[in-house]
């Protein structure tokens, strides 16, 4: 098993190389000038050379990758442009801003994603199953922005029950497990949560059935095994599979969402993206994707530990 | 009997004193609150030059602090215009126009209670200007140095006399010098001795950075609470030199929030009191729940600059003339805006002082831009096609895809065949500097690129002046008039305010006649604001004063 876990901490080594120089490269060979945060288009030519030689911009691009991954390395995401603060703590306030709604979303949406897909694959080919499959492909079609809206207008505007936007009376940084506070992680929390439920549902439906169908299902039952023991079993096989694609989704789900943390003013990495994006705050941009890769990465790397914990085949392979 | 009565009294006191204690926690509570939803996606800098344009001048510059010369934002119907802030008188040296001596107003203190006085002045001017300074921030020169171009120190004379120096004689000084805020420097010497960093250079960067999170200017708000990207609560501050200008408001609240609808939900849920530039398309909802839509024509332009190399079809006046001829502004106002622009008749409108008297009236007329169109050589089967390079977004921009579409179907009426080049908003912005015969041009007859008016270089004399061709400024187009350079000339030169103004009067009338761009709108700053709030003027103006806001509770 540590052979294992050791073979595939190796492997992430060259990813993450890969990731750092995929993601400093895209945001190098767009148009447009670095500089445009601080630097008005008015500005004299004298101005903006004396800028970009104190921002290093001016050096080849070999040589500002080699720097930007130095101290990347020694824990320095540099300064934003557009705000003058380090990046490394931009990136983790919001991202722990985004872990906040990637959880609270990650139990609405699993949970009931278990549910309808168990239901559905026990119940299959009958209205049962139609109906919890008509959700799961709501849950995946829906546009999160358009539910977000809709819901914002409902038990917002409509209704007044819940606040439209924000993460707190007093803003995320004196956020609280109260009543206070959580009422403004509802709605944001049910719209991330659509299509995770959705592909959850479709993928526990799928693998319910295909067990049920299976003939060591057909033998317990001959062999007198009640339904709840035959249902462990059932669990057990669709486990790690399942267990993968809830592991991709909550990493999707904590990489943030631009859209549903912009619609919400939800201060996570989603909308520091998004602002990093129109600020053209290329620091700010570089270290936002690095640390929401480097997350899936290790995402990722948990899950295929947990699976081959689940399932020793796995680690035979 | 008397026992009695005593007792009484007695009663009836301790119970007023027992009432008044619980009330005390009901009238601190009686704290008033103005709460802003800002179009910004982040909270702009706060340590004294803002970023994100005007908006963060408006709301983290002219609220904690002053420049040496301010706008005066009093009125809703006159232009708004310069008046002294922190300095009381300003004149050019009659011997050496390179030269101003500026007067400060005696007894300003910042708000950690140091005094505001001409060693400030020097220390602020040095924040951007010299190098050498300890002081010294490139991240505040790149907003502040290019708007006031041409000032290159500043002297101590006595303690509330400064001489400032220019590169050359700049009659517009004291117009660029409202964009210069002054900080702390005691606040900021305090800060970077606690500093830690290996160099001074870093010392000073995080003394900057500290200052952010607690910052000290002279303006009528105090830095009460800041949590960068979420809020910033700013209290009024009682001591303000201006008495006239204490807020009303005991906290204001700002919040930011890009986009547009969640802004509008957040109004009509009660989150917020005021929102900066609501959805147009939910105005009639807004204003049917009881909240009040406020605008007012901002000094803002929303035009096409055109291509003026050799071989460009805008060469022609009477093309220039017949697309300007060519478009019902009404129209676009009335229907695609919701009534949330005015139509531009030039980069300023009659009543502003620096409009003049054209003789080319700018207005919809489409049998007169036919005819010209004619005249030119151009008709029903023989359409002069033009290129366009736009965005599809961005800062000031309004609604760029519609309404050059919209210019696009008026204009094939007078025989044009407009090409659309939509690209982002941050490339379309730094091709703008890089002008019409750089290849990011693509091959563009015209820019889309909306500008700021507010100070004579920036409405004027970057774009029409030759020599500010790229790469040195925005003249896009390369215009190359001499009339133009003559008059930018005697404008910077020509020292009483009165006498400069009529210049610039002449060559914006000049500009005019001459159809140097196609003028389309103006923006209104648009912002719905509760029924509760009151004392509300919106200028002619990037920036309101929110001192005479109050809110009902």
């Amino acid at each position: 098993m540590l052979a294992y876990i050791a073979r595939r901490i190796v492997y992430v080594v060259p990813i993450v190389l890969s990731v750092a120089l995929v993601c400093f490269m895209l945001v190098h060979i767009t148009p447009g000038d670095p500089l445009v945060a601080v630097l008005p288009a008015d500005a004299s030519q004298e101005l903006a050379a004396q800028l970009r030689a104190a921002y290093g911009f001016d050096r080849p691009l070999p040589v500002q990758f080699g720097l930007w991954l130095w101290k990347a390395l020694h824990g320095d995401l540099g300064t934003s442009i557009a705000t003058g603060r380090p990046v490394l703590a931009e990136v983790m306030r919001a991202v722990s801003n985004t872990v906040t709604l990637a959880i609270a979303a990650a139990i609405i949406g699993f949970s009931f994603g278990l549910l309808f897909g168990l239901i559905a694959g026990y119940f299959r080919d009958t209205w049962i199953d139609k109906m919890a499959t008509g959700i799961a492909i709501a849950g995946v079609s829906v546009p999160h922005y358009w539910l977000g809206m809709v819901l914002v207008i409902v038990f917002s505007v409509q209704l007044n029950w819940l606040p439209a936007v924000g993460a707190g009376p007093g803003g995320s940084g004196q956020w609280a497990w109260d009543w206070a506070h959580i009422r403004f992680l509802i709605l944001p929390a049910i719209t991330t949560s659509v299509i995770p439920m959705g592909i959850v549902t479709r993928t526990v439906r799928a693998l319910t059935g295909d067990i049920l169908s299976q003939d060591f299902v057909e033998a317990l039952r001959a062999k007198g095994l009640r339904e709840t023991g035959v249902f462990g079993h059932v669990i057990k096989n669709a486990a790690p599979t399942a267990l993968a694609v809830m592991g991709l989704q909550l990493g999707y789900m904590l990489g943030g969402s631009i859209l549903v943390e912009t619609v919400f003013s939800w201060p996570g990495s989603g909308l520091l993206l998004n602002s990093a994006i129109f600020q053209r705050d290329l620091p700010l941009l570089q270290g936002t994707i690095l640390v929401l890769a480097l997350f899936f990465v290790l995402l990722n790397l948990s899950v295929d530990i947990a699976q081959a914990l689940i399932d020793p085949r796995i680690k035979r392979a | 009997m008397r026992n009695s009565r005593l007792n009484n009294r007695r009663a009836v006191l301790l119970a007023l004193s027992m009432a008044s204690v619980f009330m005390m926690p009901s009238l601190a509570s009686a704290e008033s609150v103005l709460r802003i939803g800002m179009t910004a996606a982040d909270i702009p800098r706060t340590l004294g030059q803002p970023d994100q344009g005007f908006e963060g001048n408006r709301f983290t510059g002219l609220t904690m602090y002053d420049g040496l010369t301010m706008w005066d934002l009093s009125s809703a119907t006159k232009a708004s215009v310069v008046i002294p802030g922190l300095a009381t008188e300003w004149k050019v040296k009659d011997d050496d126009h390179t030269k101003w001596i500026f007067k400060l107003r005696p007894g300003v203190k910042f708000h950690d209670g140091s005094d505001f006085n001409a060693d400030a002045v020097v220390w602020n001017v040095d924040k951007v200007l010299n190098k050498e300074a300890p002081q010294y921030d490139p991240s505040q020169i790149g907003v502040t140095a290019s708007r006031m171009p041409t000032l290159v120190s500043a002297k101590k004379i006595d303690d509330l006399t400064v001489e400032l120096t220019t590169k050359e004689p700049d009659s517009f000084l004291p117009i660029n010098l409202t964009n210069l805020f002054m900080a702390s420097p005691t606040k900021w010497q305090a800060l970077y001795d606690k500093a830690e960093g290996a160099d001074a250079k870093a010392k000073s960067t995080a003394a900057w950075a500290a200052f952010a999170k607690d910052a000290s200017g002279t303006g009528p708000w105090k830095m009460a609470k800041f949590t960068p990207r979420e809020r910033l609560e700013l209290t009024k501050n009682d001591g303000y030199w201006d008495k006239n200008r204490i807020p009303h408001v005991d906290r204001m609240v700002l919040l930011p929030m890009p986009e547009a609808n969640a802004r509008t939900a957040a109004l009509l849920s009660g989150q917020v009191d005021w929102i900066e530039a609501p959805a147009p398309d939910a105005v009639k909802e807004i204003e049917g729940r009881g909240f009040k839509i406020e605008k007012n024509e901002q000094p803002h332009v929303w035009p096409w600059q055109f291509s003026r190399i050799e071989g460009s079809p805008w060469n022609d006046i009477r093309v220039r003339r017949a697309a300007n001829l060519c478009i019902d502004r009404e129209g676009m106002r009335d229907g695609l805006l919701s009534g949330l622009m005015v139509p531009a008749t030039g980069t300023f409108e009659p009543g502003h002082p620096w409009r003049g008297k054209p003789q080319f009236q700018i207005k919809y007329d489409l049998p007169a831009a036919q005819k010209l169109m004619k005249e030119a050589g151009y008709g029903p089967t023989k359409k002069l096609t033009v290129k366009v390079q736009t965005s599809a977004s961005g800062s000031g921009q309004m609604l760029p895809l519609p309404m050059n579409e919209y210019l696009q179907q008026a204009l094939a009426e007078c025989y044009f065949d407009v090409k659309l080049d939509v690209i982002e908003w941050n490339t379309l912005f730094t091709n703008w500097r890089r002008g019409v015969k750089d290849p990011s041009a693509n091959g563009s007859d015209a820019i889309n690129v909306t500008y700021a008016a507010m100070d004579p270089f920036f409405a004027l004399v970057r774009f029409l002046q030759s020599s500010m061709a790229p790469p040195v400024s925005n003249n896009w187009g390369y215009i190359n008039n001499p009339k133009f350079d003559e008059l930018v000339k005697k404008a910077r030169t020509t020292f009483d305010d009165k006498e400069r103004d009529e210049v610039l009067a002449e060559l914006n009338a000049a500009s005019i006649d001459d159809a140097a761009f196609l003028y389309v709108a103006h923006d209104v700053g648009p912002r719905a604001l509760s029924p509760k709030i009151k004392g509300f003027v919106q200028p002619k103006s990037w920036f309101v004063d929110f001192s005479p806001v109050s809110i009902a509770p």
